[in-house]
C-alpha cells in the first residue's frame, strides 16, 4: 500500500516534466521536419551541389550517436547566442532529427511515380509548382508511416536532453529520487509514464495514417 | 590549428581507450541481444499463446522507453530491491534487453516472411515442428533479417553513447572527462563526433561483405 502512496506523490512531481518531454519532442519533431523535407528536396531535385551538400548533412548526422550532436549544438549554439537549455535541447535534437526525416522524405518524394511530373509539367506548370501541388501531397502521404515511426524515436530521444539540464521526465525522477530516496519507485514512474506516451503516440499516428489515406 | 592537433596529440590514447571500451560493450550487448531476441523472435511466432503474450510485453515495455531511462532503472533504480549490479554489467544487461527486443522484432518479421508453404512442406515429409523451424525456417529468416539486423549493429554502437550516464569510460565517457580537463568541450565532441563516424562507416563496410558472402546465390524469397 505504501509503494502505491510513493509512487502516486512521485509520479505527480515527475508529472510536471511531462510537459517539458512533449514540449521538446514538438519541437524537434518541427525543426526536423523542415530540415528533412528541404533537405530531401534538395537531394532529389537539386542540382548536383546541393545534392552533395543534403547527402553530406544526412549520412554524417546519422553515423553520430544523437547525444554527441547534442553536446556539440549545445556549445556552438551558446557560443552564438544565449538561448536557454530547453530550445538548445530541442533545436539540437531537431538538427538530428532532420537527418532521418531526410531519408523518409526521399524515399517518399522517390516512390511518386515519375509520369506525375511529366504529366504536371505537359499540361503547363512549372517545376516548382508541380512539386507543390502536385508531387508533395502525395509524397507526405506515403511518408506518413515512416514518419510516425520517427516521431516516437524522437519522443524517446528526447529523454536526451536531460545530460544538458532540461527537466524533463527522467531529470525530474533523478530529483524526487534524490529527495526520497526511493530510486525504484521514481523510475518506475518515469518508465510507466514514457511507455504511456509512446503507446497513445503510436495510436494517435495510426489514426493520422487511416484519416489521410488515398482511396485509390 | 596547432592548439587543435596539440590537443589531438594529448587526448588520442584516452579517445582509443574509449573506442575499444564501447566496441566491447557494443559487442557484448549485441551477443546477448542476440542470445535473448533469437528465442523470443521464434517463441513470438511458433509458441503457445500465453507465451507469446509475455514475450509480446516483454518487446513493448523495451521498444516502448527511452533507453536511457532504463539505464537509470536497471543501475539506480534496482538496488533498493536489493538486486545490485557492476556498472559494466548493468550496462550490459540494459543494452542486451533493449537490443533483444527489436531483433526479436526484425526476427519475427523474417520468420513470417518465409513462405508458410515451407513449414507444410517440412512437416509433410515428417519433420517434427521443432526440426522445421531449426533447419528449414530458421536458416531462411536469418539471411531474410540480416539487412534488418546490421541496422541494430549501427544503432548498437551509437545507443552505447549513453552509458557514460553511469560513469562507464567508453568513447563518450573519455570525451566528457578530456572536455572539462582542457576546457575545449566543442572540439574534443567533434573530434568523439569523427571517431563514431570512423567506427559506424568500417562497420558498416564489413556488415555489407558479410550480407554478400551469406547470399545464396539464385535463392529468391517466395512470399515476394
Amino acid at each position: 500500500m505504501e509503494f502505491f502512496q510513493d509512487l502516486v506523490t512521485t509520479l505527480n512531481f515527475i508529472l510536471q516534466g511531462l510537459w517539458v518531454t512533449i514540449g521538446v519532442t514538438i519541437v524537434a519533431l518541427v525543426v526536423g521536419l523542415v530540415f528533412g523535407v528541404v533537405t530531401a528536396m534538395l537531394r532529389v531535385y537539386g542540382n548536383a551541389f546541393f545534392q552533395r551538400i543534403a547527402t553530406v548533412y544526412s549520412v554524417i548526422v546519422r553515423a553520430v550517436p544523437v547525444i554527441v550532436i547534442i553536446f556539440i549544438l549545445y556549445f556552438v549554439i551558446a557560443r552564438f547566442v544565449n538561448l536557454s537549455p530547453f530550445w538548445a535541447g530541442s533545436l539540437a535534437l531537431g538538427f538530428a532529427s532532420g537527418a532521418y526525416q531526410t531519408e523518409i522524405f526521399r524515399g517518399a518524394f522517390q516512390s511518386v511515380p515519375s509520369g506525375q511530373m511529366v504529366a504536371a509539367r505537359a499540361i503547363g506548370m512549372s517545376r516548382w509548382q508541380a512539386i507543390q501541388s502536385i508531387i508533395f501531397p502525395q509524397a507526405v502521404r506515403l511518408a506518413l508511416p515512416g514518419w510516425g515511426n520517427e516521431a516516437t524515436l524522437v519522443l524517446k530521444d528526447s529523454t536526451l536532453v536531460f545530460v544538458v539540464g532540461v527537466p524533463e521526465i527522467l531529470r525530474r525522477a533523478q530529483q524526487v529520487s534524490a529527495r526520497t530516496l526511493e530510486p525504484f519507485v521514481a523510475y518506475a514512474a518515469a518508465l510507466l509514464l514514457y511507455l504511456a506516451l509512446t503507446l497513445l503516440t503510436t495510436q494517435l499516428l495510426q489514426w493520422l495514417e487511416r484519416r489521410y489515406r488515398l482511396q485509390m | 590549428m596547432q592548439q587543435f592537433l596539440e590537443l589531438l596529440n594529448n587526448a588520442f590514447p584516452f579517445l582509443v581507450a574509449g573506442a575499444l571500451e564501447t566496441l566491447r560493450i557494443a559487442t557484448g550487448a549485441l551477443l546477448l541481444g542476440i542470445a535473448i531476441g533469437l528465442p523470443t523472435g521464434v517463441g513470438r511466432v511458433y509458441g503457445p499463446l500465453w507465451l507469446q503474450r509475455i514475450l509480446g510485453a516483454y518487446v513493448t515495455l523495451f521498444q516502448g522507453t527511452p533507453l536511457l531511462i532504463q539505464l537509470f532503472f536497471v543501475y539506480y533504480g534496482l538496488p533498493s530491491l536489493g538486486i545490485t549490479f557492476p556498472q559494466l554489467i548493468a550496462a550490459l544487461l540494459t543494452l542486451g534487453l533493449n537490443s533483444g527486443a527489436y531483433q526479436a522484432e526484425y526476427l519475427r518479421g523474417a520468420l513470417q516472411s518465409v513462405g508458410a508453404g515451407q513449414m507444410t512442406a517440412a512437416r509433410a515429409i515428417g519433420m517434427s515442428q521443432g526440426q522445421a523451424i531449426r533447419s528449414i525456417i530458421l536458416p531462411q529468416a536469418l539471411r531474410l533479417v540480416l539487412p534488418a539486423w546490421s541496422n541494430e549493429v549501427i544503432a548498437m554502437l551509437k545507443n552505447t553513447a549513453v552509458v557514460f550516464v553511469i560513469a562507464i569510460p567508453d568513447l563518450m565517457g573519455q570525451a566528457k572527462i578530456l572536455a572539462s580537463k582542457y576546457f575545449a568541450p566543442l572540439s574534443i565532441y567533434t573530434i568523439v563526433a569523427i571517431c563514431y563516424i570512423v567506427l559506424v562507416g568500417v562497420t558498416y563496410l564489413l556488415l555489407r561483405q558479410l550480407e554478400r558472402r551469406t547470399q545464396i546465390p539464385g535463392l529468391t524469397n517466395e512470399a515476394e
